[in-house]
């Protein structure tokens, strides 16, 4: 396989489709640039300011551009915010589309047939073997991405965060709680 | 290179999302997804080729030459093109 690769990459530079140089600024981007904590600077400004969170579900490709967090590939973001009645959780059931901007490179399991088919089937029996048991009368919503349209779980805010700064919100916010698959870290 | 390539503007990413999700889907794909980037270099193969950037029998041909040039190269040094035996068959 690595030959093929290799191989793909040679052709692609003779013909100038493609420039190493420019490969290794990409892959240094995803692998230490962007992450979750693109992610958990939107959560933790939707906590604390509440127009900015009106923003974010109305528009939250722009609110979320705002911040400097923007698409490689022009899609639009939607963010879904869990309430009391609602849990959402997020999957691409045909490959493995994730919001790249704001939550970096996907987890393994993310791309993996399980989650992507179980998901859907059982979300609740999923969200278990996550170590997260939601109350049975708690609805459980599920967001299938697209190429076109990613999404962006906003975790319920922790009680006994009040008053906290924006930053110390952000370390509440795991990946897992943007992608439904937990929730944000209890304020200790 | 999948970004880089669709940055250039040769595919839109609904393009290569729909050829990816049919590699991911045939019934031969791991049920694990251990063979994931095998099923990404699939997909991408198979919209180059489609593209005209990059055709099956041309890939073939310079694998082999990168495996050759493998066999050939000394352990612990870096592997180039250049020290494939076969070279002259014009690649």
């Amino acid at each position: 396989m690595a030959a093929r690769v290799r191989a793909l990459e040679t052709i692609l530079t003779r013909k100038g489709l493609i420039d190493p140089a420019a490969i290794d600024v990409i892959v240094d981007t995803y692998e230490t640039k962007v992450g979750p904590r693109n992610g958990a600077r939107v959560v933790a400004k939707a906590w604390s300011d509440r127009e900015y969170a009106d923003w974010l579900k109305r528009d939250a490709t722009a609110a979320i551009a705002s911040l400097g967090y923007t698409g490689r590939q022009g899609e639009h973001m939607q963010a879904v915010f869990n309430t009391d009645e609602t849990h959402n959780l997020v999957v691409c059931t045909l490959c493995s589309c994730y919001p790249w901007s704001v939550l970096g490179l996907p987890p393994v399991w993310y791309k993996a047939p399980p989650y992507r088919s179980r998901a859907v089937i059982d979300p609740r029996g999923v969200l278990e073997e996550f170590g997260l048991s939601l109350p049975k009368d708690k609805n459980i919503r599920v967001w299938d991405s697209t190429a076109e349209l990613r999404y962006l779980v906003v975790p319920q805010r922790p009680s006994g965060s009040d008053g906290w700064s924006e930053d110390k919100l952000a370390d509440l916010v795991t990946r897992d709680s943007m992608i439904g698959t937990g929730l944000a870290r209890e304020a200790a | 290179m999948v970004v880089a390539l669709h940055e250039r503007g040769l595919f839109s990413w609904a393009e290569w999302a729909e050829r990816l999700s049919t590699e991911v889907k045939r019934p031969e794909a791991a049920t694990d997804g251990s063979d994931y980037y095998e099923r990404w270099l699939a997909a991408l193969e198979r919209l180059l080729a489609e593209k005209g950037l990059a055709g099956h029998e041309e890939v073939d041909a310079v694998a082999a030459a990168w495996e050759r040039a493998a066999h050939a190269t000394p352990h612990g040094q870096p592997i180039v093109l250049e020290n494939d035996p076969g070279r002259s068959s014009g690649l």
